[in-house]
């Protein structure tokens, strides 16, 4: 294993000086977010490997290249799991590309997403330095968070070598129930069942029918489905429909339309920017395609930003896939890119066209 | 910066005089204190150990006073410490000497509470339990409680990423907190984080907390709310052996659960408590574990059964759960006193703030025991065990001679033990003055080099709490120099 760092090392080391480009990539699963692979290939799937496991630390430490599918298995195994529900968007996902992406999955708004678990990272940065951030622990302020940091940088800061999470245990009961609410109505429910100590893990709105999904307790989530009402969902027909959720399998999702995710305060009223699917309680908001200028405006001025999820690389390249940042902003952006990876190694363009 | 004066390294030339015409220009009278007695209060924060006198004191009373006070001191090249209420144990808020404390104290509006959309837009001043009281009519509350959270303020919980006794469940600052506002050192307003769940590019949302006031100026913070949980009850367990009740705190969680609190107290800690407080503490106790549950009512019940029977199956000689909401704040009142209780039996203590694997917690204790005897320092045992987060409360007396140094070699010893058995130097105090040397410790040159390289991105000019945080390279190689060269001899000569 340190002879492939090492050999991962000696490129990074070799594009430094000649000014070359490396394109990090896992299993490929998440190539289609952010804007097109540029570079040389370094594939880093053959990193594997669960280096600890301890269920009773509530800590699980891989390397990148570790599949997601093995870890999650390895995880159910002793009735524990990552409590963010990624997406794996392909057999080939890996652990690397998972927090690279930063991508979370229906359970995010009450769980927290990827960067919430990340404990710790080791990294190889673009002076080709191995660094470790953060640690094994729960609570750690000893230096800049760096190893949230990397949660969603799109492997444009360095190459993640292994992670590690705070996992944490299997709910012991789960139950989903239907609702016939138009988008209105369901935003205005949504928020106010969230205000409540109800067990509320996923929430979904699609065509005026909004699924909900309780977690916890047994009597926590029986007592909830009472208050709640609505139609109960069958357990294989419930695990079905999340999954296609988490895994944008949904109908909504199919076709090659763009798809636009807007990140919302979960209060944002209805956009009226096309047909729409929601997650999150109203924060997560999912288009199929539109005019990207005025979808960008229309999330700013709701308090939130839109990324074109999935597009064409052509369209991609015209309009940008992440909302333009602040000029202050921008330039710390610049500025941390220069301070991993000073000669832009790594990923270039993936996440803004100069970083 | 010198363990023995706290000095930084680091020094300005600052033309004091222009500094105070420039500062009076852009501040009212009153929120400018040049006097020595004004400013005496403000020369250290909780770490009384370390006392400076800064150049001037600002009290900037909004967003646009602040900004002009930092673009003068970025124009005549002063440091500038920010400072909330000052009850950080770190001395993060340890004034510089050749710089400006910028005290946000008077930023202290709760600016927007939206209890539908259960967040609170407060001023970086606001107290962390005034959050709570005001969202408390809605039946929401903010969750992260540092045993400081009457005193503290929200700006100095997100310089710090604050932790609290319910983190396990509720998470930390950096997981409750969902936008901040900030001025970087030039002036320029930047906004980390949003009101969505996420923002675009870089998550310096992330890197804001707990950056200890080194990156950025907090202006505003957008807090999450969570509902109240309709019950909590707590478990009180008594332990003849300190490992039966790290034992049993491994058992709970490996049983699946995850408590709201999950505490624990030496007998060191309990003796200091139970006389100061009543709080009904079992004084024959080597150690006591509280194990709260929250929930709904029949999540409680529910849940508070496991927890009984996996704690009796550990061993505890004694298990009582709270009958009612007085008894369980009575039970808690005892663990957030602890610190004042410690200090009522000593003149001095030093708080340290290691974070370890729960599996090393009787380890642990065992040589903080050895420890305390070699140094000849009594030694009191707090923890937030459910994260392993340990605060050994170190006692001594500054007026004898030597007691200081003693006490701050055994506190580098407990922390080096720390790093040794996998975990931090700090797990929720920060490293501010105190622990800057410590950060050899635990992290590489290269690492090191690599917060200073991240710091520049935000503050090239290295204005914004200097000293503080990351050691300077050179202090690196003195510190580790020093240890190899007296680890033949007398360990802990941080």
């Amino acid at each position: 294993m340190t002879t492939l760092i090492d050999e991962w090392s000696e490129q990074v080391r070799q594009a430094a000086r000649t000014g070359g480009h490396l394109a990090i990539r896992g299993g490929g699963s998440k190539r289609f977010y952010g804007g097109e692979e540029r570079g040389d290939l370094l594939a880093v799937g053959s990193y594997q490997g669960i280096v600890a496991y301890e269920p009773t630390e509530l800590v699980v430490t891989a390397r990148a290249g570790t599949l997601l599918a093995e870890l999650n298995q390895v995880l159910a195994e002793r009735g524990q799991w990552l409590a963010f529900e990624p997406p794996a968007c392909g057999p080939t996902a890996t652990v690397g590309g998972m927090l690279a992406s930063g991508l979370s999955g229906p359970r995010r708004q009450t769980a927290g997403a990827v960067r919430d678990f990340v404990l710790g990272v080791r990294m190889l940065n673009g002076l080709a330095e191995v660094l470790s951030f953060g640690g094994q622990v729960m609570k750690n302020v000893a230096g800049y968070d760096v190893s949230r940091l990397m949660a969603g940088s799109l492997g444009t800061l360095g190459l993640v070598l292994e992670v590690s999470f705070k996992v944490l245990p299997l709910p012991v009961a789960e139950k989903s129930l239907r609702f016939s609410l138009g988008e209105a109505a369901a935003l205005e429910k949504l928020n106010q069942w969230a205000g409540r100590p109800l067990p509320i893990s996923a929430s979904a709105w699609h065509d005026d029918v909004l699924t909900l999904r309780l977690s916890g307790a047994a009597a926590a989530v029986t007592a909830a489905a009472r208050t709640l009402g609505g139609e109960a969902l069958d357990e294989s027909v419930a695990l079905a429909f999340w999954s296609a959720v988490r895994e944008q399998q949904h109908a909504f999702f199919a076709g090659e339309a763009p798809l636009w995710r807007l990140s919302l305060p979960s209060l944002a009223p209805c956009q009226k920017l096309g047909e729409t699917f929601i997650e999150w309680g109203g924060a997560q908001r999912w288009l199929r395609g539109g005019d990207a200028l005025e979808i960008r405006r229309a999330a700013e001025v709701a308090g939130g930003h839109a990324t074109l999820f999935r597009a064409e690389p052509a369209l991609k390249a015209a309009v940008g896939v992440f909302q333009p940042l602040s000029a202050p902003l921008a330039r710390i952006h610049r500025q941390l890119k220069l301070a991993f990876d000073p000669s832009g190694v790594f990923n270039p363009g993936r996440m803004y066209p100069d970083l | 910066m010198s363990s023995a004066t706290g000095l930084p390294d680091q020094r300005f030339t600052v033309d004091r005089a222009v500094l105070i015409s420039r500062l009076r220009a852009v501040l009212p009278a009153h929120a400018l204190l040049a006097d020595e007695e004004e400013m005496r209060p403000y020369d250290c924060d909780g770490l009384t150990a370390y006392r400076h006198l800064p150049l001037l004191v600002a009290l900037p009373e909004d967003e646009a006073q602040t900004q002009a006070v930092l673009r003068i001191c970025h124009a005549l090249h002063a440091p500038v410490v920010a400072r909330g209420a000052a009850t950080g144990l770190s001395g993060g808020a340890t004034p510089h000497p050749d710089g400006v404390v910028v005290s946000l104290a008077k930023l202290k509006k709760i600016v927007k509470l939206d209890p539908l959309a259960r967040t609170a837009v407060v001023q970086p001043g606001v107290r962390n339990l005034a959050v709570s009281e005001a969202a408390a009519p809605y039946g929401l509350y903010y969750a992260p409680d540092p045993s400081s959270q009457i005193a503290c303020t929200i700006g100095g919980n997100v310089a710090e990423n604050a932790g609290g006794v319910h983190c396990l469940k509720y998470g930390l600052t950096v997981h409750n907190v969902l936008r901040v506002r900030g001025l970087t050192i030039e002036g320029d307003v930047v906004e980390f984080g949003s009101a969505a769940l996420d923002a675009a590019g870089y998550d310096l949302l992330a890197l804001i907390n707990g950056s200890e006031g080194l990156l950025a100026m907090i202006s505003e913070i957008t807090v999450r709310l969570t509902p109240k949980p309709e019950l909590a009850q707590v478990v009180i367990a008594s332990f003849a052996d300190v490992r039966k009740a790290g034992d049993a705190v491994a058992s709970i969680i490996g049983a699946g659960i995850i408590p709201a609190g999950l505490e624990m107290m030496d007998k060191k800690a309990i003796h200091a408590v139970e006389p100061y407080v009543n709080a009904g503490y079992d004084m024959n106790a080597e150690a006591i574990l509280l194990c709260e549950s929250d929930g709904t009512p029949e999540e409680v019940a529910e849940e508070i059964g496991r927890m009984t029977a996996v704690i009796e199956k550990s061993g505890a000689s004694m298990i009582r759960v709270s009958q009612n909401e007085a008894e369980r704040l009575k039970f808690w009142a005892g663990r957030k006193a602890a610190f004042p209780a410690v200090g009522r039996m000593t003149p001095d203590y030093l708080c340290m703030d290691g974070t370890i694997p729960r599996k090393h917690l009787a380890e642990m204790l065992e040589a903080i025991g050895g420890l305390s005897e070699k140094y000849g320092l009594r030694c009191a045992n707090v923890f937030h065990a459910g994260d392993g987060n340990l605060h050994p409360l170190i006692m001594y007396d500054a007026n004898q001679a030597g007691e200081l140094e003693r006490a701050a070699a055994f506190g580098a010893d407990i922390l080096e033990l720390s790093v040794r058995f996998g975990g931090t130097i700090t797990g929720e105090h920060g490293v501010g003055l105190e622990k800057v040397m410590l950060m050899a410790e635990q992290f590489s040159t290269a690492e090191i080099a690599a917060f200073h390289r991240l710091k520049g991105a935000f503050d090239e000019a290295g204005l914004l709490n200097p000293g503080k945080g990351i050691p300077t390279l050179a202090r690196c190689r003195e510190y580790t120099q020093a240890r190899a060269g007296s680890a033949a001899s007398a360990p802990g000569q941080a």
